[in-house]
């Protein structure tokens, strides 16, 4: 698919010039930046242990997701599903289905027939498909009907023709295959996307080098596997207004998607994003389910929910992309890195979805915390005919991380180095620029690499341990949010207006997709900080189209640092104004009036002046009007000048590293992990207990895709073509349980970063990368073989140690290790 | 979500108002409920689609225990946790709590009855899959179809005995009742299962398992249960050892049995073991003998998941882990 670079001054930079002048919005400059607290005397509500606001309601069952909403004269909706892999819909009968009593309605391809996609440039799915399904599950038709039971018998009623074509299963034959084209918006054949970026004298680089090390590695596509699975609820209204509930982490582009493909005016509709139950990226783009249920509302009447089953959500997927990643990479003797090259083919599933930003960010975000003196990436999406990839936790950049972080391993003990000091004399620094031009500020690596190898007494394991127990590191950075919206325009990336009561109460609109993270928490503990109000006081209105500022949503790990600014910028004009007010009342200089602990005072004599917060929100608003705010957050402009050089640009990276120790039993084959370190610089952590919360979360669910994890389909066989998903369960789908999960210790690193909100970077998507090579590592320690594909299961362990002389690579570490520290000794 | 079904429902009492219910119907007609943790899943999937769901939990009967001179009798309804912590039965038959305690998970085991586990549907990749699965592949032999996934010119369906108790029950010569309107019966266990996927047991309709016995001759024997599974909780056996035996009063090995669940439909009794244990001392070498006749005599096929080659390697793996376990414990 051929991409289209927005015809705009400043997109074609010619290389060689300096960044563009800074003519974006510029959020205001505040006394003390941004990463200071508001008060002289530190932070009061930042940096401490608090709940998050939705907790309690969560596990106490009073949270309510889209499925627990239910309106009157409300119709089930459900989807027809395509049986083949490939195949050409030749001819749609509903009538049997129409006449089912308790059936109200029937829609195919026809009835929406625009196309769309998340990524303006690559729009090419349809909410049914209505010339051909390109996957075992592709939507075909939907229902709606009095109750789920009915709608699935109006399923099996239609009659649909299929002619069958040959089916594309992996990205050899997509390559081999271009006249099987499954997606026929690509450019050519089945190529989704393709980027070649060099920087530096690669091949030179590499000759040079002492050592090279060259290896393939395959990265198995995985899915979300979120609890909730997706589910919308539509009702439009005779006034012509849609109103759609939808478990979504985007509600803003799919407000957008919905005005398009349903043909209604954006101003007549409203998305409001009810409590989600996880999503991981699984929800952040607009699905069938949404369009349908609001066109099914529309040709009704009547409110329609539809609910995917679990076995929908594994065709839903947009998971984890499958990657064959082929690197080259240099090292000189003493260490220090020369060269890499990656050659990198992407599996991408039958359409789009972000494939454009997947296919760059295979590259773009491998250039720190290490230094690349010379860095090359040619990177292949093509389109196959299974459930469309898209971004999962660490989108994109978790599959040439783990294959990084092995060829770091193998080069350091080709050169007789202790991998965590090879990571350490490459450290790329702080306040620097990558390779490929990317503005590193904050860089707290070297401390989170110093944390696990203290904390997992990796001295006195690494390589010292008996043949099946083993040790091993990894690092990574990942991106803040990113500094464009995925629709080019000039309005900020989030905002948020804030409301001041005069009963003391603060509300936050914000546009914010709180999906289990702890988002919305983020704000409230900003404003908390900010004006002195107490947490329970503050109310966050979040992602609803009609009631709050837009926020572009939960994906690429950008709330808490672009909300959390625009929060900080708005409480922070209310604080002035509230201080201003007492500041002026007491005759004291404004700088010496504290908002805190639900007190307004005077630090130089709290006795002589001090109020309630209440009573200063009354002074305040009946010396200023109605207390209102708006903050808004923009980012700077970012990137290399280059085409695509923009992708992967980040106001601020966090910085990762593991440690994880296995037992393997050789016999078997079985890798249990047993104690995982994770050490995240976050920049700031604004409540340690949810930084926390992700680090543990993203570590698990690397770990889970580095020993169970696997979105994979059956073979064509006698008597069943290609294509069917090998169990859509969360039975046969493995994701451990747990007794599986190893116990992990995270270790928060504060490097503070000039631009976060009080200097806080992202904590949810980055502690995920380093889990699967620390693993990888780990297994060469312990058995001497190199799990260069994932996953790591039992089958594929024990044909490793069958097929090499794994003692003889095991004693040899060993060896190369202990002529290291000799050396070192006679120094 | 998934839907169930449309099905009428009754919730009798006595063992005898149930047969008097189901007497005369056919077997694809009703369905027998205990626990409802396989049932309910396999309603959702439409493997069964019965007209009517006889749920069993309220026959008091079926949840008794008694102890006499020839065993344990267990009423066909006796939850399998609490199997699992029964202080008797770890004492006694250690390997059918410890059976019992590796089925799925707390809240399953909780629900599931030793009568529900002994007389579980017989599982295979290409089957316990929903609707729209199983129709986009193509319906299988074991229902709706013609046509084996697993093998590929197969006329018999070849989906999995995976039940975690049965074969420590085979090993340890347990029995079972069977009772119809008619009278009651009892048969070993080892002659409870047939080698048929589709139906892998006796049980005609308008039969309903009633109890099953512990033999007080196997009371305290040497005896395991090893379960391959990638997790340690929820999943099915991918291969499963189960083992009993004795020594002679000079310490010599006097009988053995090994039993091997999750390959065909019904579990494999090892065969010829005779030869190569009696009279011989319990150690290493016999079981490397026995691990190899396993090895041999077990063939996985593609109906679990994992690779059956693998799956085959863990036999004798699993096997002499088995006999390690039985072995090692004091009589």
């Amino acid at each position: 698919m051929s991409e289209r670079a927005p015809d705009k001054p400043g997109m074609s930079i010619p290389s060689g010039r300096k960044m563009p002048r800074e003519d974006r919005l510029k959020p205001p400059d505040w006394a003390g930046g941004r990463s200071a607290a508001p008060n002289d005397g530190g932070f009061r509500t930042i940096g401490k242990r608090n709940r998050k606001l939705e907790g309690l309601a969560k596990v106490t069952g009073r949270a309510v997701y889209a499925d627990d909403l239910t309106l009157p004269r409300m119709l089930h909706g459900k989807l027809l599903r395509s049986i083949h892999a490939h195949a050409r819909i030749v001819s749609i009968d509903a009538s049997h289905a129409l006449a089912l009593p308790g059936v109200h309605a029937v829609i195919t391809g026809r009835d929406l027939p625009s196309y769309f996609g998340i990524i303006p440039w690559t729009e090419d799915e349809q909410a049914l498909c209505e010339d051909k399904a390109r996957y075992v599950g592709d939507a075909i038709a939907a229902v709606a009907a009095d109750s789920e039971l009915i709608a699935e018998q109006a399923l099996r009623a239609i009659r649909v023709e299929y002619d069958v074509l040959p089916a594309v299963h992996d990205i050899d034959t997509a390559l081999a295959h271009p006249e099987w084209q499954v997606n026929e918006k690509a450019s050519e054949g089945n190529l989704s996307k393709h980027v070649l970026l060099e920087f530096g004298a690669v091949d030179a680089d590499l000759e040079a080098s002492d050592v090279v090390v060259e290896a393939e590695y395959w990265y198995e596509g995985s899915t979300h596997a979120p609890i909730e699975t997706h589910c919308a609820l539509a009702d439009y209204d005779p006034t012509g207004f849609l109103t759609l509930w939808s478990s979504t982490q985007v509600a803003h582009y799919l407000h957008r998607d919905l005005a398009k493909v349903l043909e209604l005016p954006t101003q007549r509709i409203r998305v409001i994003q009810p409590t989600v139950g996880g999503a991981f990226g699984g929800k952040s783009e607009p699905f069938s389910l949404e369009f349908c249920a609001a066109k099914l509302s529309m040709v009704t009447g009547r409110p329609v929910k539809i609910l995917h089953t679990r076995e929908e959500v594994f065709y839903a997927h947009r998971g984890r992309h499958p990657m064959r990643l082929v690197y080259r990479t240099g090292m000189r003797r003493d260490g220090m890195l020369t060269a890499t090259s990656a050659k990198i083919h992407i599996d991408g599933g039958a359409y789009s979805s972000f494939g454009l930003v997947t296919t760059y960010y295979s590259g773009q975000l491998l250039t720190a915390p290490y230094r690349l003196p010379a860095y090359r990436f040619d990177s292949t999406r093509v389109f196959t005919n299974k459930p469309c990839c898209g971004p999962k936790r660490g989108h994109g950049s978790v599959q040439p991380r783990f294959a990084f972080e092995c060829q770091l391993d193998k080069l350091a003990e080709q050169v007789g180095l202790d991998p965590i000091e090879v990571r350490r004399r490459n450290f790329i620094g702080e306040h620097t620029r990558t390779v490929n031009g990317m503005r590193v500020t904050s860089n707290g690596f070297l401390q989170c690499l110093d944390a696990v190898e203290a904390a997992s007494g990796w001295r006195d394991k690494f390589r010292r341990q008996p043949y099946g127990r083993g040790i091993g590191v990894a690092g990574s950075m990942y991106i803040s949010g990113t500094n464009y919206c995925i629709y080019p325009n000039e309005m900020p990336q989030s905002a948020v207006q804030l409301k001041l009561d005069r009963s003391g109460r603060a509300t936050v609109f914000c546009g914010i997709s709180d999906i289990g993270q702890g988002a919305d928490s983020m704000l409230a503990l900003i404003v908390a900080e900010e004006l002195g109000v107490d947490l329970r006081d503050i109310r966050v209105v979040a992602a609803d189209t009609d009631l709050t500022p837009v926020d572009l949503g939960s994906y690429s790990s950008r709330e808490t640092f672009m909300c959390g600014n625009a929060c900080l910028d708005a409480a922070r004009k209310l604080r002035e104004t509230i201080t201003g007010t007492l500041a002026d009342r007491w005759g004291v200089p404004r700088g010496e009036v504290v908002l805190a602990g639900g007190q307004a005072v005077w630090t130089r004599d709290p006795a002589q002046h001090a109020m309630s917060i209440q009573s200063a929100f009354q002074a305040a608003e009946s010396a200023h009007g109605t207390l209102g705010s708006v903050g808004w957050y923009q980012s700077p402009k970012l990137g290399g000048d280059y085409r695509g050089g923009t992708i992967g640009a980040s106001p601020a990276y966090s910085f990762t590293a593991h440690v994880a120790e296995v037992a393997c039993d050789e016999e078997t084959g079985f890798v249990k992990v047993e104690r995982l370190w994770v050490a995240h610089d976050c920049g700031r952590a604004l409540n340690p207990v949810t930084v926390e919360g992700q680090m543990e979360g993203s570590a698990y669910m690397g770990f889970a895709e580095a020993l169970f994890e696997e979105q994979t389909y059956k073979p064509a066989a006698v008597g069943h073509a290609f294509g069917l998903h090998h169990g859509p369960s969360l039975l046969d789908y493995r994701i451990p349980t747990s007794l599986d999960t190893p116990e992990m210790s995270s270790h928060i690193i504060e490097s503070v970063d000039p631009e976060g909100p009080y200097g806080a970077k992202e904590a949810g998507e980055g502690p995920l990368h380093p889990s699967v090579p620390a693993i990888a590592n780990a297994i060469h320690d312990a058995l001497g073989i190199r799990c260069d594909r994932l996953p790591f299961h039992p089958p594929q362990v024990r044909a490793l140690l069958k097929a090499t002389d794994a003692r003889a690579a095991w004693e040899r570490a060993r060896t190369s290790q202990r002529g290291v520290r000799a050396g070192a000794g006679g120094c | 979500m998934l839907t169930v079904p449309a099905f009428t429902w009754s919730r009798p009492t006595s063992v005898e108002a149930v047969l008097a219910e189901i007497a005369g119907t056919s077997r694809d007609d009703v369905l027998l409920v205990a626990g409802g943790t396989d049932a309910v899943p396999n309603l959702k999937h439409r493997l069964h689609e019965p007209r009517r769901i006889v749920h069993l939990a309220g026959v008091r009967e079926l949840r008794e225990t008694r102890e006499d001179e020839h065993g344990l009798h267990l009423g066909a309804l006796v939850r399998l946790s609490q199997i699992a912590g029964d202080a008797r039965i770890q004492r006694d038959y250690p390997a059918v709590a410890r059976a019992a305690s590796l089925v799925a998970s707390p809240q399953i085991r909780n629900m599931g009855t030793i009568g529900g586990n002994l007389c579980l549907d017989t599982r295979c990749t290409y089957y316990n899959q929903t609707f729209f699965w199983r129709e986009a592949l193509g319906f299988c032999l074991k229902k709706s179809g013609t046509r084996c996934h697993v093998v590929t010119q197969g006329k018999r369906c070849v989906a999995a005995h995976s039940s975690d108790v049965a074969p420590v029950l085979i090993a340890l010569g347990a029995q079972v009742e069977i009772a119809n309107a008619a009278a009651r019966r009892t048969i070993a266990v080892e002659d409870f299962f047939v080698g048929d996927g589709v139906h892998n047991n006796v049980l005609e309709s308008g039969d309903l398992v009633t109890r099953i016995l512990l033999p007080a001759a196997s009371r305290g024997r040497r005896m395991a249960y090893q379960k391959l599974r990638p997790r340690a909780a929820i999943d099915f056996p991918m291969l499963s050892v189960a083992v009993a035996g004795s020594l002679d009063a000079d310490g010599a090995i006097e009988a053995l049995t090994v039993v091997v669940g999750a390959l065909g439909a019904r579990p494999r009794t090892v065969g010829q073991l005779d030869a190569i244990v009696r009279g011989q001392a319990p150690g290493e070498p016999v079981w490397e003998a026995v691990a190899q006749a396993a090895h041999k005599q077990c063939r996985p096929l593609t109906n679990v998941p994992y690779d059956p080659d693998w799956r085959h390697d863990m036999v004798p793996v699993f096997v002499r882990r088995a006999l390690r376990d039985a072995f090692a414990r004091p009589a």
